[in-house]
């Protein structure tokens, strides 16, 4: 029953177990090439998102009828589609909403993790189960599903597909934070601080919840690249944002119907998409081989 | 009789998790905003105070909660899942109808995704690093991409350039072959990194020395003894397994315009058709448990030490 959240699984991680031979000081403080390469690209996508002036070159809906599905080409990088609208501006702007829906959801999931977590640790025997079996019967859901549900209680769009994968992401957050608060509660510091006097809530804000975060914090990045991909199949399947948003899922769809005479309109969002999941899950196990080395040295 | 114990404890357990997923879906339908009425007969059409109370009447509606909870799970355990809002047609007997062609696909996966990850870890697992590295780099861009896109690219070059494959389902198997492959290559990338990872740590073990010292071929020692170590972590990933299976059915149908139990599963929350989204629950529910049941037998098959003692004490 403890099945993993809805993400693919870190392989172990190597160095733990298997020092990599001639790994000099040099290269274990400097991050591996693709490391490097990944904050480089998901840089250029922040500024995307931030600044999509810095790269697009129109609007995401300029629409041109003298020019509509044309290939790639030195006018129009990724083509245009069937309205004439440039793919490769539409594609720069919507990196702030794909970036966007799968970042609010695993803050907001984060969040309510960390309330879920700590309550289950630290509210008696009675509590902690019940809020722990809730976390495994939601995980015995697909998380698709469960987004599907959620999304039946806020009606489509943009915010009730970020509280749909919000809520998928949380259970699977919730038994780390209840976990790491476990082991923190039987701390010296934490029974040093009761034995103080210090109060009770304080002793919960003050010294469990900040150890609690790290663990927190790591997983959130991996699990930030399958929200972004879950909040882009959701506005795929018609339910996230809608057409006309430049939103890469949304997009697809578009696509989708013009697959035989352009293929450029539904390839070039999905390339960038994948090139995001990849870069987030890449700083994101990379982070995870740090902590957990750190803790087994 | 400890088998019969045994056996007795997963069984509750099984029930215990299909209870709380069709629990689940009971409280949350409780908050879907808007008359369920506007649901059954479609919100344009004018409805009568009195036809209105029917339908409540005809759907349970009209009761008080517990009652309509206590139902539902009474219902349930004689395997009624109650009547679809607009398939005019109990929902058990919807979801057999479409059950086939989305077995089918998953089954299909399975298999694929199982010996595709089986042939790669085996590939990938010698002495020279470049297999590993290739295959390491194929299989992260795997586990990054969605299945939509996925399904997209494949039937972008193999049916519309190519035109191998037909386009959407046409019956038969090659209608088959892109939506199996779109659900089945992400899980035999994930399947892969941990497989190998098992190998790689299993061949390191002092049992191959000692096979290697009595002689025996490098496929006999990787088959007969380093494999089963790497087929254990695989099975451990059930849980997400049958989630990105069902989940991914949703997506792949979608994108193939396949008939089936994803299908489905998105018009009935297009349409808010509650009883239906409640069965679809239920029976992912029931799959869930099944699988896992699955994989525990065929862990014990793999690995001799998670057998259940037969009662025997060891001399």
């Amino acid at each position: 029953m403890t099945s993993p959240p809805s993400l693919p699984p870190a392989p172990a991680p190597r160095s733990v177990r298997r020092p990599r031979r001639g790994a000099t000081a040099r290269t274990a403080a400097l991050p591996p090439p693709t490391v490097l390469l990944s904050a480089l690209v998901l840089t250029l996508f922040l500024a995307a998102a931030f600044a999509p002036g810095l790269f697009a070159t129109a609007g995401a809906t300029d629409t041109d009828p003298l020019h509509t599905l044309q290939a790639p080409g030195s006018a129009h990088w990724f083509g245009t589609d069937q309205l004439g609208r440039d793919v490769f501006s539409r594609v720069v702007h919507g990196t702030r909403h794909s970036l966007a829906i799968g970042a609010a959801a695993t803050g907001a999931g984060a969040a309510l993790a960390v309330v879920w977590g700590l309550a289950a640790a630290l509210s008696g025997r009675l509590g902690d189960a019940l809020l722990m079996r809730t976390a495994d019967a939601l995980l015995a859901l697909p998380g698709l599903l469960l987004a599907l549900l959620v999304m039946l209680v806020t009606g489509k769009g943009v915010t009730g597909a970020t509280i749909a994968v919000a809520v998928g992401t949380a259970p699977g957050l919730a038994q780390v934070v209840r976990t790491q608060a476990l082991v923190v509660r039987r701390s010296g510091y934490v029974e040093a601080a009761v034995g103080l006097g210090v109060p009770r809530p304080l002793v919960v804000l003050r010294h469990v919840l900040p150890n609690t975060l790290g663990p927190l914090l790591v997983l959130a990045t991996v699990t930030l690249g399958a929200s972004i991909s879950t909040g882009a199949a959701l506005s795929y399947l018609g339910l996230g944002a809608q057409p006309p948003t430049p939103e890469w899922g949304a997009m697809l769809t578009e696509g989708q119907g013009f697959l035989e005479q352009a293929w450029w309109i539904a390839l070039f969002p999905g390339l960038m998409l994948v090139a995001t999941v990849l870069t987030v899950t890449v700083l994101g196990r990379w982070a995870q081989d740090r902590t957990e080395r750190r803790a087994a040295s | 009789m400890i088998l019969l114990r045994r056996v007795g404890a997963r069984l509750g357990a099984a029930l215990l998790v299909v209870w709380g997923a069709a629990t689940c879906a009971f409280l949350v339908l409780q908050l879907v905003p808007g008359d369920p009425v506007h649901a059954v007969v479609g919100s344009n059409a004018l409805v009568s105070a009195e036809q209105r109370e029917e339908i409540r009447h005809h759907y349970g509606l009209d009761r008080p909660l517990p009652v309509q909870y206590l139902a539902y799970l009474g219902r349930l355990l004689g395997g009624d899942l109650g009547d679809s809002y607009q398939l005019q047609q109990p929902v058990a007997q919807a979801l057999a109808q479409q059950l086939r062609p989305t077995v089918e696909l998953a089954v299909g996966a399975t298999l694929v995704a199982a010996v595709l990850a089986l042939a790669v870890t085996v590939a990938t697992s010698g002495r020279a690093h470049w297999p590993r590295r290739l295959s390491g780099a194929v299989e992260l861009v795997l586990v990054s991409t969605p299945s939509f896109w996925l399904g997209i690219v494949l039937l972008t070059f193999f049916s519309f350039r190519l035109g191998w494959l037909p386009v959407s389902d046409a019956g038969g198997v090659a209608s088959l072959v892109l939506p199996v492959l779109t659900l089945a290559l992400p899980i035999a990338a994930v399947l892969v990194q941990v497989m190998r990872e098992g190998l790689l740590d299993a061949l390191r073990g002092p049992f191959v020395l000692t096979a290697r010292a009595r002689g025996l071929t490098e496929p006999a020692v990787r088959s007969r003894h380093a494999l089963r170590h790497a087929a254990l972590p695989a099975l451990t990933l059930a849980g997400w397994f049958t989630g990105t299976l069902l989940g991914g059915a949703v997506v792949v149908e979608n994108v193939f315009a396949r008939p089936g139990i994803g299908r489905i599963t998105l018009q009935a929350v297009s349409g808010r058709d509650l009883p239906l989204v409640q069965g679809v629950v239920t029976l992912s529910a029931v799959v869930f448990v099944a699988v896992s049941a699955l994989v525990e037998l065929l862990a014990a098959a793999v690995d001799p030490r998670l057998r259940p003692a037969t009662g025997v004490p060891a001399a």
